[in-house]
């Protein structure tokens, strides 16, 4: 999933500071489960503003809401309406970049802010702790270093890993950190595929990560399927 | 190894092919735009070694530049090897530059990943540990794109060079570095790639080290390529126990720190003279290792390395018995 974490109220205050009215909206998939911007999230921010904002003698307006996704538009189109129709002055949204983007896109003369940093695409090692595991460049090599990627999970993102800077099973910047190319040595030793390891893997072709600018995924099956106007 | 047809025209090749015992040193370029302090370095060290490594940005602190380096100590008669990490650069920075240090009389590239740019803050000073790193290509790819440029005539991407340039190509090697089983394979990947000649990790261990040189030679890499041996010179004894327990791939045993407490602890109170004592037992340590590694078969030079220490370089050279080192005739290149 998306893995996020919150802003601080003081870093959130200070972008929504001049609005009377504004509303703060979760998002009920990665957002919640990472605990970063669903429902309760929701409840806690705007809370933690109201009192900011009473203490200042300043008065303001602070809808809540939740969709299910930010990221698709059956569930962002009725909250646009919504936004319109009410009047809304400003969008907090607690959804990940994607959910910011996706609304600013269709919000015309509303400014949309952040409510949360987006870090990474990753899995829940532990309750409370998620680990980066996918970078999302577009050419998936997992099938050549046994499931685990030396793209999110090393460092330097060394595709002949790994490099000298290993110790203890932990990369040269922290001990906090795994050397991702041990990791994929005991993963290819664990199911047999340490040979693999000794084809020099080439320089890859980053085009099909953002160094090929913005991407976009077309599924003409799903295309064809739909009516035609 | 044989007589062989020599490829860059570079001294250390030169050495290396007529069977010498080689010796490089390396210089750290000063953080500013100084050239005297390279100069200074170079006229200190001018014929200790073959050839003389110039660092990237090491540990990832901005520094006078590899190529501009390598090119000052080429004015004073010193022949340079440059390091070139993929941290900083991609694929294009790359390229460009080893053609601009071709065209300037560079022969040798050492082929490096460079230190992550957090390192640049992990001592006293700030580095840039904001810093974006780069590693398009990794430390092996380098070594194969520089191979394909030299003896293909092709850049990565397949457009072709005319001139092509005639370096002698070098990787990094840390024999010990965890986990260990699998960097002999790593070291196959490098010469396989078309690593010339390899310079290791800083070398304490000699059993240690000495067992993944029997797996090298069994593996028969160091008849393919031309190992140097890493010496790193401790000055004292915080540095010896900093590189144990916190410099991947450097395991120092335990009866190096204790002389080293020893040189310490026998001058009781005065400072000065404890510094003296570890220093010497430091350069002691140094030209007994450089003896040891040279006696381990398959081990065909030294690269010292004395972090802002180059000029005690010489003293611990004419110590093992490494100078003068060999004059030889230029031949085509």
């Amino acid at each position: 999933m998306i893995v996020a974490e919150r802003k601080t109220l003081n870093e959130i205050k200070s972008f929504v500071d001049n609005y009377r009215k504004l509303l703060i909206v979760g998002c009920g998939t990665c957002a919640t489960v990472c605990l970063a911007g669903g429902e309760t999230e929701v409840k806690v921010v705007a809370s933690g503003l109201r009192i900011g904002f009473l203490k200042e003698d300043k008065e303001i307006e602070i809808l809540e809401d939740c969709i299910t996704r930010q990221c698709e538009p059956e569930f962002i189109e009725p909250l646009v309406e919504k936004i319109k129709s009410q009047e809304v002055e400003a969008v907090l949204s607690l959804g990940c970049g994607v959910g910011v983007n996706f609304l600013a896109d269709k919000l015309e003369n509303v400014p949309v802010f952040p409510g949360v940093n987006t870090k990474f695409f990753g899995a829940a090692v532990e309750p409370g702790v998620w680990v980066e595991m996918c970078a999302g460049c577009g050419n998936c090599i997992l099938d050549l270093t046994g499931g685990i990627c030396p793209i999110a999970r090393c460092s330097k993102s060394i595709l002949n890993g790994p490099c000298g800077g290993s110790k203890d099973g932990k990369c040269e910047i922290s001990p906090d950190v795994d050397c991702g190319w041990k990791l994929i040595v005991n993963r290819m030793k664990q199911i047999g595929t340490l040979h693999k390891l000794e084809e020099i893997i080439p320089p890859r072709d980053w085009s099909t990560s953002h160094h090929g600018g913005p991407r976009r995924v077309v599924h003409e099956g799903l295309i064809n399927q739909l009516p035609q106007e | 190894m044989g007589k062989q047809v020599l490829i860059s025209g570079s001294n250390l090749e030169r050495v290396l092919a007529e069977g010498h015992f080689a010796v490089t040193v390396e210089i750290g370029p000063p953080m500013d735009c100084n050239a005297e302090t390279v100069i200074q370095k170079a006229q200190l060290l001018k014929g200790i070694a073959d050839a003389f490594n110039i660092t990237d940005n090491q540990t990832g602190v901005v520094r006078l530049s590899s190529i501009a380096s390598a090119a000052l100590i080429i004015e004073e008669g010193l022949e340079p090897v440059m390091q070139m990490t993929c941290r900083d650069r991609n694929r294009l920075a790359i390229q460009s530059d080893i053609l601009g240090a071709a065209a300037l009389g560079i022969k040798n590239c050492l082929c490096i990943a460079g230190d992550h740019q957090s390192f640049g803050a992990a001592g006293k000073l700030k580095g840039h540990p904001g810093a974006k790193n780069v590693y398009d290509i990794d430390s092996i790819q380098l070594v194969s794109v520089l191979k394909g440029m030299r003896d293909n005539g092709v850049q990565q991407g397949g457009d072709p060079i005319e001139k092509r340039p005639p370096l002698f190509i070098g990787a990094a090697w840390t024999p010990l570095g965890d986990p260990v089983e699998i960097r002999p394979l790593r070291l196959r990947k490098k010469v396989e790639a078309g690593a010339d000649f390899i310079q290791t990790q800083g070398v304490f261990d000699i059993e240690r080290f000495s067992e993944q040189m029997k797996i090298i030679i069994e593996m028969g890499l160091h008849e393919k390529t031309a190992i140097l041996a890493g010496i790193i010179v401790p000055k004292n004894l915080g540095m010896l126990r900093y590189m144990n327990s916190s410099v991947a791939g450097v395991t120092v045993p335990d009866s190096l720190i204790e002389r080293m407490e020893h040189a310490r602890a026998s001058a009781g109170e005065d400072k000065v003279l404890a510094r003296k004592n570890q220093e010497e037992e430091g350069i002691k340590i140094t030209v007994e290792l450089i003896k040891q590694v040279s006696g381990i078969t398959g081990v065909r030079g030294v690269h010292i390395q004395a972090i802002e220490w180059e000029h005690k370089v010489p003293e611990i050279l004419k110590k093992a018995g490494l100078v003068p080192r060999p004059v030889l005739e230029k031949k085509g290149g």
